[in-house]
């Protein structure tokens, strides 16, 4: 059997599921934040089987977009790990269990 | 050929994804942080078979390199030793599989119903040049707004880690 989209759009559908599962299940904030990065790559694969399996010869609007992707995800990678060490120099934590100050 | 590359590079993402959230064997962030490394690795693996070479290069680079060097540094920052032996409780793991599951189901069954009868487009030869192309020519302006979004970003960073934080 040969290797089409769907093949590789259920690895990127597992992919995001496995982030998904992360976000929820894991209490570390790194590790959660680990799986938003596993989600965005999933989407990427995505993106790019289809601009590869495009009805249109030559389709490279998918890639640029997933080029697009990759520097927004390093911006807010960057600005998310200030973030957590910021919150770990006031409340020397970084379990989400332990920031519940919003919570009515 | 191909084909055995792709169920090669499929599985090692998926084993290594799932070692990133849930590793039998040790719950240090640094051992989730490799395991992201080598997903990441195989994911641009699987770019290189969908011929897009130049992002292949670019998720080495940018991911596997400066963002997970990033990770490993904050991670080292904060010493999370003592956060290792936490529990994770039952209830989350049941809630977690129930609704990671329930999203599973709806995306398998909608890539099942789905009318995809896509063949693969012809082999481009120098796709990083019209990459290159494309991406001064016609998407110009998003290209300027993303080069404005990092230096903000970095501006941000610059703020949020300054000492005393107003």
């Amino acid at each position: 059997m040969n290797v089409g989209l769907e093949h590789y759009l259920a690895v990127s559908v597992l992919l995001f599921c496995l982030g998904l599962l992360g976000v929820i299940v894991r209490r570390n904030l790194l590790i959660i934040y680990m799986s938003l990065e596993l989600m965005l790559n999933a989407a990427n694969l995505a993106l790019v089987a289809f601009s590869r399996f495009s009805s249109k010869p030559d389709d490279l609007d998918g890639q640029v977009f997933v080029f697009f992707t990759i520097t927004v995800a390093a911006a807010e990678v960057a600005v998310g790990l200030a973030l957590i060490v910021a919150l770990y120099r006031k409340r020397q934590t970084a379990h989400v269990e332990d920031l519940t100050m919003l919570k009515l | 050929m191909q084909d055995a590359l792709f169920y090669t590079f499929a599985f090692l993402t998926l084993v290594f994804g799932f070692l990133v959230i849930a590793n039998p064997f040790s719950r240090n962030p640094v051992t989730s942080a490799m395991f992201l490394v080598l997903t990441i690795v195989s994911l641009a693996g699987l770019f290189v078979l969908l011929h897009a070479f130049f992002l292949a290069a670019v998720q080495v680079l940018v991911y596997a390199g400066a963002v997970m060097v990033l990770f490993l540094f904050v991670i080292m920052l904060l010493d999370l030793k003592a956060e290792e032996r936490r529990k994770i409780t039952v209830l989350s793991i049941v809630g977690g599989l129930l609704s990671v599951g329930a999203i599973l189901a709806i995306f398998l069954s909608s890539l099942l119903h789905a009318p995809l009868r896509a063949t693969e487009s012809p082999a481009l030869e120098g796709s990083t040049v019209r990459l290159g192309k494309l991406l001064f020519t016609e998407y110009l302006l998003p290209f300027e707004v993303v080069s404005v979004l990092l230096l903000v970003a970095m501006v941000g960073v610059v703020l949020l880690s300054k000492k005393d934080l107003k």
